[in-house]
């Protein structure tokens, strides 16, 4: 389904309309400037306080500008059902949907990653047989999905969708293949970093998350609105994985690790008080 | 004791575009059968700023069931027609309207108001948002501890609103009649 087979080039090197960022006005030097600006802001704060989270309402992600709440969030103690998880088990999840690299006939093309890690509360307390569910886009940088009409090869061996359960210390484990960046139409040239989703429930609904997980060194972090829409570094550098020698394993994988902290568990901290 | 966690939170990201070959799943909106004694369809419409449907949300929601008990029960992800897990989730069409088949939620709480929990994730959006969706009409409302702390003026944002075959409940992410989102202890946004 990509344009490329019957569109008529226009100029050498031009990309085909599907991706093309003719709707897209700015340039990567206008974003650039734009995540400086709100940079320079942030870094000149005088509270000193650290912004963990993403900034909801963040321009230079042009999407954001019409879907991002205007008011202030409402503060809400937590009532019972929120103090509680959905529950998944082994008929949800299949054990074999860790490994994306073995759901077709043949083996994928790309770079063989193991990613682990655990997912922690806010207190350090193991997260455990909890739902991930990850998705990705194959190693050259193409999602399998019907919107994504990037030129890129699609991969027969690779759908990039994985699910498992954290064990009892919050463990999880995926195998896959790095994935490549990819081309979006936020601006002109714009690409993505490498990454890969993750959706993540915690002990209590409150706790649940969407996120992704970036790869060390990407030289797209400075330029990408949506990373750098989480003001802090140090914040920002916690969607980064490590890379780990000891995960990698002899000639067969490369290895990654990152841990995940959801937010505190009220729950759990009303059960102690009642216990003490 | 204090609720401040002592690890910083990992922080959140926009679900992004391309979701849809990978959240959603066969039966994910049916937390039960449409023919199920009690069944209600609960939907609405995700809208932009500008009052345009958003046609690449997702929703969540997570309830107690009709006797107010709250199911601590795995299937979410394979349903076997019977066991109601209180979860499910869905995705908004083209015209930005989603659509649940659920149950009424019993009160959890004494005179607690009954509320279905909500999560709502989208492109463009770059966290999570959590609101509640209240049941209309129902006695408890005008005590309920969190609608009381809403101004009254956006209050009704809360509430669902009786349709013919259930409930039907709009998510406005911004403008006039901005949907109130929550945030609860220990949150950083």
């Amino acid at each position: 389904m990509t344009q490329t087979a019957t569109q008529a080039p226009q100029a050498p090197r031009q990309a085909p309309a599907g991706t093309s960022s003719d709707a897209a006005a700015a340039t990567q030097a206008d974003i650039s400037r734009e995540i400086e600006t709100i940079s320079a802001d942030y870094a000149a704060r005088t509270s000193g306080l650290e912004e963990t989270m993403p900034r909801r309402d963040y321009p230079p992600y042009r999407s954001s500008i019409l879907r991002h709440p205007t008011k202030d969030l409402h503060h809400a103690d937590p009532e019972t059902i929120e103090l509680f998880a959905p529950v998944f088990g082994h008929q949800d999840v299949d054990a074999l949907e860790a490994d994306l690299t073995i759901q077709h006939h043949g083996e994928p093309v790309g770079e063989r990653i193991v990613v682990t890690g655990r997912v922690l509360d806010g207190d350090g307390r193991p997260v455990a047989h909890q739902l991930v569910e990850v998705w990705q886009a194959n190693a050259a940088g193409r999602y399998i999905h019907k919107r994504d009409q990037h030129p890129a090869p699609i991969d027969p061996n690779f759908t990039g969708v994985g699910r498992c359960l954290t064990d009892a210390q919050g463990t999880y484990r995926f195998t896959t293949i790095k994935p490549g960046p990819y081309p979006w139409r936020n601006h002109h040239n714009a690409w993505r970093p490498a990454h890969i989703h993750f959706s993540l429930f915690g002990t209590d609904f409150t706790q649940r998350m969407i996120t992704q997980m970036y790869f060390p060194g990407d030289p797209l972090f400075a330029l990408d609105p949506i990373y750098q829409s989480i003001l802090d570094p140090r914040a920002r550098d916690r969607l980064v994985a490590t890379y780990d020698h000891d995960v990698t394993q002899h000639e067969w994988s490369t290895g990654y690790r990152w841990d995940i902290v959801l937010t505190g568990s009220q729950r759990t901290w009303m059960e102690q008080e009642t216990d003490a | 004791m204090s609720t401040r966690s002592t690890l910083p939170p990992t922080p959140g990201q926009t679900v992004g575009p391309f979701y849809g070959y990978a959240l959603p799943y066969d039966g994910d909106s049916e937390l039960v059968p449409p023919g199920h004694p009690g069944a209600i369809r609960l939907h609405g419409q995700v809208l932009d700023g500008n009052g345009d449907p958003v046609p690449d949300a997702l929703l969540e929601i997570w309830q107690a069931d009709s006797r107010g008990e709250v199911a601590q029960r795995p299937g979410s992800l394979h349903r076997d027609g019977f066991t109601f897990t209180g979860w499910g989730r869905a995705s908004t069409d083209g015209a930005g309207t989603y659509s649940f088949t659920t149950l009424q939620p019993g009160p959890t709480e004494a005179e607690a108001a009954p509320f279905i929990a909500m999560t709502v994730f989208a492109r463009g959006l770059l966290n999570r948002l959590f609101t509640r969706i209240y049941l209309p009409d129902h006695p408890a409302l005008a005590s309920d501890r969190l609608l009381c702390s809403v101004p009254a003026d956006r209050r009704h944002t809360l509430v669902a609103t009786a349709a013919p075959d259930g409930l039907r409940f709009d998510v406005r992410l911004q403008g006039e009649d901005e949907t109130v989102f929550l945030t609860y202890p220990g949150h950083d946004g």
